[in-house]
């Protein structure tokens, strides 16, 4: 810094106007104090206003602002500058005034923001662009520091939108959004009228269409509704920038009909001839995105991406070959595969990893073609992205039963030569869950046996415990993994001999209910809340045992799920383990007093919204289940600028024997900030299988009403209420999904004596996807063996279910559906307590 | 995709050298917060695009758009998710501009002769990452650098001048 500040400063002595001469010689001699050590930044400051005064040489004055933007982070004075550049945003050189005000406010702070107030508002509406644009522009940068103080500038950007110069019109824009994007309303009206009364600023119309866009996925607004007419008409700008930009946002809208696509995909497709490469990128990597959910929509576009193959963009070629393998047939695989194999080594790895991604897509829809694919992909395992490889060819053998053999012996190939770690622990993982299974397992155990004798402690910590997984599921082999394991015993690495000695112990008993448990499925329960529950344990001295059961579950099921693989920005900062949405609640809720002794909290649902969109009050309600009580958090929002609401709460009546103990009202809701109010409820004891309970709900508050502009409150008010929809509560909110990697063994451990069973016609429905649908969302238990996804064309299909029911006990579920005429299914339930089977069978019925 | 809509979209403004080596760098947010991590990205894109002609690529997750003259290299650079026609728009009025400053003779030498210029220019089209001017006209003119503004009798003063433009190449570059 001191170096740089020093040279830049023999500059301006120096190359100066020669008449200056005298003047000069004693500034550049005040200047050598920047050579010392530690710099002083006051005087610093105070030479270079002088310089600022003393030099008039336009480059001078214009790279001194420069060089005060530059340094803005470092001065702590800037008082003096700060005089002398708003004398130069009020002055009379036009050439000056925009870049002053740029500097200025890049070293303003909220104080001296208020004393040169006047000056930023009448130079947003001044008439020379570069002014105008300067100031919006420093306005937007400094809406994070001040928000309160720009807002009251609101008028003055307003009347800047109307400017015809493109770029202030833009600029504008911006700003108003930025001030305004929290109300939604004031959006909405923005909106309707910048896109009727037809700028002509392209950045500006980009600008337009990003924000309709946003609203209308917000309020999930139907295609009919002028904000969807605007951006379509968008597509027949003049401008290439705006057009491409309304069908980018088109594409991009959920739930888009073939017919809506239609107008975006044909612009999409005469610039994919385009001779500017920039837009035949942007066409081709729109219509990659088309092709993923609308494959027939791009179908048109296919000669135009043909010819795309051999462009001499690298990016463009793979992009084209990407979404014709989605949209092309399967005779078209082969050719369309070898003309990849071909380039692939020129490709970044971002295409690569997109390649791949499509390659996966491909394997779903001809399962015949595995092979091709498994050959290409195990050649590309050579070079440096394999993760996205493993991954893919995972999600291979997940979904295809019968690629599983060769998917395996791929793999096991791959972890002999493999020095990444993370890959080598995911496929031995994998190896344990899936290779018991297969016709000869034994021929893994050499494998994984290898990795425990050759690897890293972490890879030899996963073979063990793959390992074990083979010993407890195939009796045969137990005896030669007892072995393998004894010899795990001896390892240098602690974690590596805890685990066989552990393994070694539950295998030796030889009973299925501890296998099941210790070995099949792992911890269910949060990290961060188990960590939480131990600390308290060992806080309070206490003769019990320390009880499993009291440490809320995870929320999320340790996920099976594909990863979205998509070009992303590799994180630069390491991933801290994040406190999931249930903490983060537990923790607010642990802070109420009246809330203490509820116990720990068992799951907290998603939202649900009680008010519609676009009404006075937005009121949405979370429902925090706990052993014996209900906490409804309700998050309101008075969106009415003239009225401050206060002591508001949500009153409740229930249905049935629900009983309502406790209101905790939300002191003042004053316009615009969201605030919360709880109801809590005791569940009733005597009928356990109560579980559902409908609640009529109305907010009740003391209205105030008070002045739009400032926010001033009359002194009294009045009492008023706002009714709210209806409350549901049903069995899911009182279950929490927990996924069993192996349900069979989850099954056999939970035992059959609390084992029901029924049948039920289910009247309505027509096919087994929506039986499966029904019962998964209604029941809220997660789907386990991927028995979620129901293969074509079967007329019968096995849903296993499993969840863990309120006060800690396990719950299963198998349903066996059959379609012949309607769908009817026998629903086998098994639970560690005798309540929870009745309670699942009678919601069901 | 429900990215935010927002004013800020370049995210850098490289020139580099027919080496790949930085002569002008400008980050507007903390994608790359060392300068170590910068010149590594910049080593990379370079790699990946010096030799062809190609204009735009997708590159560590972000949208490259890039010209290149004679022995310089220039670079816009954004999120994958903005509109790449923007960036080409910003990445355009550059080189106009410049074209302009530097009488059609847009190669090394000229430019660290006239680095002020540059650092002029970019900022007034580009100020903290939002798109402050797209036509190059406006650009100039707002710069409005008169080349010969040096008197030429002074053979001290612009020996001088030489010199220390030399000195602020390196020394206001980040």
């Amino acid at each position: 810094m001191i170096k740089k500040f020093d040279k830049k400063d023999e500059e301006s002595g120096s190359g100066s106007n020669p008449f200056q001469h005298l003047e000069k010689s004693a500034v550049l001699q005040e200047a050598r104090i920047f050579n010392e050590t530690p710099i002083n930044p006051r005087r610093c400051l105070h030479i270079l206003t002088k310089i600022i005064y003393l030099l008039n040489q336009q480059t001078l004055r214009r790279m001194c602002y420069l060089t005060i933007k530059e340094m803005a982070n470092i001065s702590e004075d800037v008082i003096i500058v700060t005089s002398s550049l708003t004398k130069d945003m009020t002055g009379k050189e036009d050439v000056y005034r925009g870049p002053a005000i740029r500097a200025l406010c890049r070293i303003t702070d909220t104080t001296m923001l208020q004393a040169i107030e006047r000056y930023m508002k009448q130079a947003i509406v001044d008439k020379v662009p570069s002014v105008s644009s300067s100031a919006l522009v420093s306005s937007l940068h400094m809406v994070k520091m001040s928000y309160d103080v720009v807002k009251r500038w609101v008028n003055e950007a307003q009347e800047a939108a109307s400017s015809d110069n493109i770029m202030v019109q833009y600029h504008a824009l911006g700003l108003l959004y930025h001030l305004r994007k929290n109300d939604r309303l004031a959006v909405t009206k923005m909106l309707n009228k910048f896109t009727k009364s037809g700028l002509k600023s392209p950045f500006a119309y980009c600008m337009l269409i990003r924000i309709a866009s946003k609203l209308l996925d917000e309020t999930e607004g139907g295609h009919d509704s002028p904000l969807f007419d605007f951006i379509e008409s968008c597509l027949r700008n003049k401008n290439e920038m705006v057009v491409y930009e309304a069908a980018s946002a088109i594409v991009h809208m959920p739930n888009c009909t073939a017919r809506e696509l239609a107008p975006a995909v044909s612009v999409l497709q005469l610039f994919c001839s385009s001779p500017k490469a920039a837009l035949r990128y942007a066409a081709v990597r729109t219509l990659n995105k088309v092709a993923m959910k609308h494959p027939s929509a791009v179908t048109a576009c296919n000669l135009d991406l043909e010819n795309l193959i051999t462009d001499s963009n690298r990016s463009i070629a793979t992009l084209a070959i990407t979404t014709l393998l989605k949209t092309g047939s399967e005779s078209s695989v082969d050719r369309l595969m070898k003309q990849i194999s071909s380039f692939v080594s020129e490709i970044s790895d971002e295409f690569k990893v997109v390649v791949v991604q499509a390659i996966s897509a491909l394997c779903q829809k001809y399962p015949r073609k595995h092979s091709v694919m498994m050959n290409f992909l195990s050649n590309m395992l050579r070079d440096d992205y394999k993760r996205a490889i493993v991954d893919c060819i995972i999600s291979i053998i997940e979904e295809n039963p019968e690629s599983k053999e060769t998917g395996l012996a791929h793999l096991c190939e791959f972890i002999e030569d493999c020095e990444h770690t993370v890959l080598a622990t995911k496929i031995l993982h994998l190896l344990g869950k899936e290779g018991p299974r297969t016709p000869q397992p034994s021929k893994y155990i050499r494998f994984i046996f290898n990795r425990v004798v050759l690897e890293s402690e972490a890879v030899r910590a996963a073979a063990v415990s793959a390992l074990a997984k083979f010993g407890a599921q195939n009796g045969d082999l137990l005896p030669s993994v007892l072995v393998l394991m004894q010899r795990c015993m001896m390892d240098s690495d602690d974690e590596v001999r805890d685990r066989a000695t552990f393994y070694m112990n539950v295998l030796q008993q030889k009973q299925k209910a501890l296998n099941a448990a210790y070995i099949f499925n792992g911890l269910s329960v949060s990290i961060p809340g188990l960590e939480k529950s131990l600390h308290q344990y060992t806080l309070e001295p206490s003769e019990k045992p320390f009880d499993m059961k009291s440490v809320p579950l995870a929320t999320t099921p340790i996920t099976e799920q594909k990863t979205e693989i998509a070009p992303v920005a590799t994180s630069k900062l390491p991933e801290k383990l994040a406190p999931s949405r249930q903490d983060i609640y537990q923790e607010q809720l642990a802070s109420i007093p009246e809330f203490q002794g509820l116990g720990p909290l068992f799951k907290s649902s998603e939202p649900v919204q009680l008010t519609e969109a676009e009404t006075e009050y937005v009121v949405r309600c979370v429902k925090h289940t706990f052993s014996r009580h209900m906490v409804f958090q309700f998050d309101c929002t008075n969106t009415l600028n003239d009225q401050l609401l206060q002591k508001v709460i949500v009153q409740m009546e229930p249905s049935e024997a629900y009983e309502v103990i406790h209101y905790i009202p939300a002191a003042t809701l004053p316009y615009s900030q969201p605030g919360s109010c709880y109801t809590l409820v005791r569940l009733p004891d005597d009928d356990p299988t109560a579980v559902s309970c409908t609640f009529s709900c109305t907010m009740k508050y003391l209205v105030r009403d008070c002045d739009p502009n400032t926010g001033e409150p009359d002194d009294d008010g009045y009492d008023d209420e706002y009714v709210l929809e209806d409350l549901e509560v049903t069995v899911a909110d009182h279950i929490q999904k927990v996924l069993k990697p192996n349900f069979g063994a989850a099954w056999e451990e939970v035992g059959d004596e609390f084992e029901k069973e029924e049948t039920f016609a289910l009247a309505s429905v027509r096919t087994l996807d929506e039986a499966v649908g029904n019962i998964i969302s209604f029941l809220g238990m997660q789907p386990c063996e991927r028995s979620d996804k129901v293969p074509e064309n079967k007329n019968s299909h096995v849903l296993f279910l499993a969840g863990v029911f309120r006060g800690g006990h396990d719950v299963l579920v198998r349903a066996r559906l059959a379609l012949a005429d309607g769908v009817t299914m026998q629903v086998t339930v098994r639970s560690s307590e005798e309540n929870v089977v009745d309670v699942i069978l009678a919601s069901v019925g | 995709k429900s990215t935010e809509p927002s004013l800020y979209t370049v995210k850098a403004v490289l020139i580099l050298d027919n080496d790949g080596d930085r002569l002008y760098a400008k980050y507007y947010d903390d994608t790359y917060p060392t300068v170590k991590e910068q010149k590594a990205f910049e080593k990379n894109i370079f790699n990946k695009t010096h030799r062809t002609d190609s204009e735009i690529a997708l590159l560590e997750g972000l949208t490259v758009v890039y010209k290149s003259n004679i022995d310089l290299f220039f670079y816009v650079i954004g999120s994958s998710h903005e509109n790449e026609l923007m960036l080409m728009a910003v990445l355009n009025c550059l080189f106009d501009s410049l074209s302009q400053m530097l009488r059609k003779n847009v190669e090394r030498r000229a430019l660290l002769e006239n680095m002020e210029g540059l650092f002029l220019a970019v900022d007034e089209i580009v100020d903290g990452g939002v798109v402050l001017e797209s036509d190059p006209q406006q650009v100039v003119h707002r710069v409005a650098l008169r080349g010969d503004d040096v008197p030429l009798t002074e053979q001290t003063v612009t020996q001088v001048l030489q010199s220390a433009k030399e000195q602020i190449k390196w020394s206001l570059l980040r």
